[in-house]
């Protein structure tokens, strides 16, 4: 247990709250920094995409930030250092502190299995936060590998040069949009089920910014 | 904008006047913060008065400053960009820049000199036949634009960092300045001019450069993006004054290395 989980525990202890710390400190900072992050990243990056679009379409002016191409490279080559310093404080201290070996693993797919249609027929168990059903271990750890791979195919194409080993590793500079594009289209995907599932169970989203 | 042009022996006055009017296409351009849906969302985690969008893009152009220093730091001058066989080769190769091929700079090459400015010992202008005897270098690297999409194309020419020992250039300067025939700009830093792919290119696909690719001169730099490769290069200065770019005062990023 970190030593940052213990001090919240003493404070709940202390202050005699109901519940126990769902959410450490530092996991509620680093997903709200994120999501402000991801939000730029998300916006500039579609804004990006449509000055040479991989695919038949275009993203709306009103959902792109930046204007244009420019405007949208300062946002997105602005935003990129908060996201990457962000998500490599909460990746150490996620495997330092053993909450991601204590949450996400292990991964059974009979248990992914079963919660899925738990799930879908609402009768999944959501009393205890604290506990991730197996439909959730799985897009958590998802949703890592994908946020690991835009930043790395992110860099492969700002870099193609100085960091061809990394851009050769996705295939080449081509190859690396596409890919960074999946992966946009794979956090998106998330994001959509993540902030239904949030409003569903808004006490979810109450534990994600007081920690219970 | 690029500093006041000279004249050019070929080039249209309306042309130029159309450039100006292209600068700004769309009010939108330099409303960095439009977008309606991402910016609410924004304003709600945030908090901050996002409205003032003068101070967003000051601070979003100090990040980009502090981008050109660790981009600087990132450029190893002894690393190449990949080469490719001419199989490779983009066919046809795009042309590319702020206004259409047919509005493109006719050079007239019989009268054309490339004028050398700035810490430079030797500033005679250089005619094209005398271009031409220098030793030729050739390159198959991937030009990739900044919009995203990139082609692989073929260019020979002088390695610059030759020609600019030839004319005995300061070469402790920290940048190189490029004016084109079209009033185009561009502004790069001498580690990036003295990289051995960097090229004073005179031929594509080893045919002396057409029009659309930038003929008279281009300078080819496959570290860069491709608006960091100037076209149509009427003039030269090494100095220690970075004189911005075309894009790069619009808001492109200044170093722009790939």
């Amino acid at each position: 247990m970190s030593t940052i989980e213990a001090t919240e525990r003493q404070v709940a202890v202390t202050y005699g709250a109901p519940h126990k710390v769902i959410h450490p400190v530092w996991v509620r900072v680093t997903h709200w920094i994120n999501a402000l992050a991801m939000l730029i990243m998300i916006g500039s990056g579609w804004q990006i995409y449509n000055a040479s679009p991989l695919f038949g379409f275009t993203f709306s002016r009103h959902i792109t930030l930046g204007g244009w191409l420019g405007g949208a490279l300062l946002w997105h080559f602005a935003a990129m250092w908060i996201l990457m310093l962000n998500g490599l404080v909460y990746l150490i201290l996620g495997f330092a502190s053993g909450r991601f070996r204590r949450k996400l693993i292990p991964i059974w797919p009979s248990d992914v299995l079963r919660d899925l249609f738990a799930a879908l027929r609402g009768r999944l168990a959501h009393e205890d936060l604290s506990t991730y059903n197996a439909v959730q271990k799985l897009l958590y750890v998802g949703i890592l590998v994908a946020g690991v791979t835009i930043v790395l195919s992110g860099l492969s194409i700002w870099k193609p040069v100085q960091l061809q080993w990394l851009t050769d590793f996705f295939g080449g500079y081509d190859t690396a949009r596409y890919v960074h594009f999946a992966a946009m289209a794979v956090i998106v995907a998330f994001l959509v089920v993540h902030v239904s599932l949030a409003v569903l169970v808004p006490k979810s989203l109450r534990a994600m910014v007081v920690g219970r | 904008m690029p500093r006041q042009r000279k004249p050019v022996p070929g080039v249209d006055a309306k042309l130029l006047i159309k450039d100006a009017g292209k600068l700004l296409p769309e009010p939108s351009r330099r409303l960095f913060l439009r977008g309606a849906a991402s910016l609410g969302a924004l304003a709600v985690l945030s908090g901050c008065d996002i409205i003032d969008s003068d101070t967003s893009e000051n601070a979003l152009r100090v990040i980009s400053s502090f981008n050109d220093r660790v981009q600087a730091l990132l450029f190893n001058p002894h690393t190449l960009a990949p080469e490719y066989p001419e199989s490779k080769i983009t066919r046809p190769f795009p042309f590319n820049a702020y206004y259409s091929e047919d509005e493109a700079p006719e050079v007239d090459g019989e009268q054309y000199q490339l004028e050398i400015g700035g810490l430079v010992e030797n500033k005679k202008p250089w005619t094209l036949p005398d271009l031409y005897k220098l030793p030729e270098v050739s390159q198959v690297t991937r030009h990739i634009c900044v919009e995203g999409w990139s082609a692989i194309g073929s260019w020979q020419g002088v390695r610059l960092s030759d020609f600019l020992k030839m004319v005995g250039a300061d070469l402790s300067a920290k940048y190189v300045w490029f004016q084109c025939a079209e009033g185009y700009s561009n502004t790069i830093d001498m580690p990036t001019a003295l990289h051995s792919q960097t090229q004073l290119t005179l031929k594509f696909d080893h045919k002396v450069l057409p029009r659309a690719y930038g003929y008279p001169i281009k300078i080819r730099i496959p570290t860069k993006l491709g608006f960091k490769n100037p076209k149509y290069v009427t003039a030269m200065w090494v100095q220690n004054n970075d004189a911005g770019g075309y894009w790069e005062n619009q808001g492109y990023n200044w170093f722009s290395g790939s």
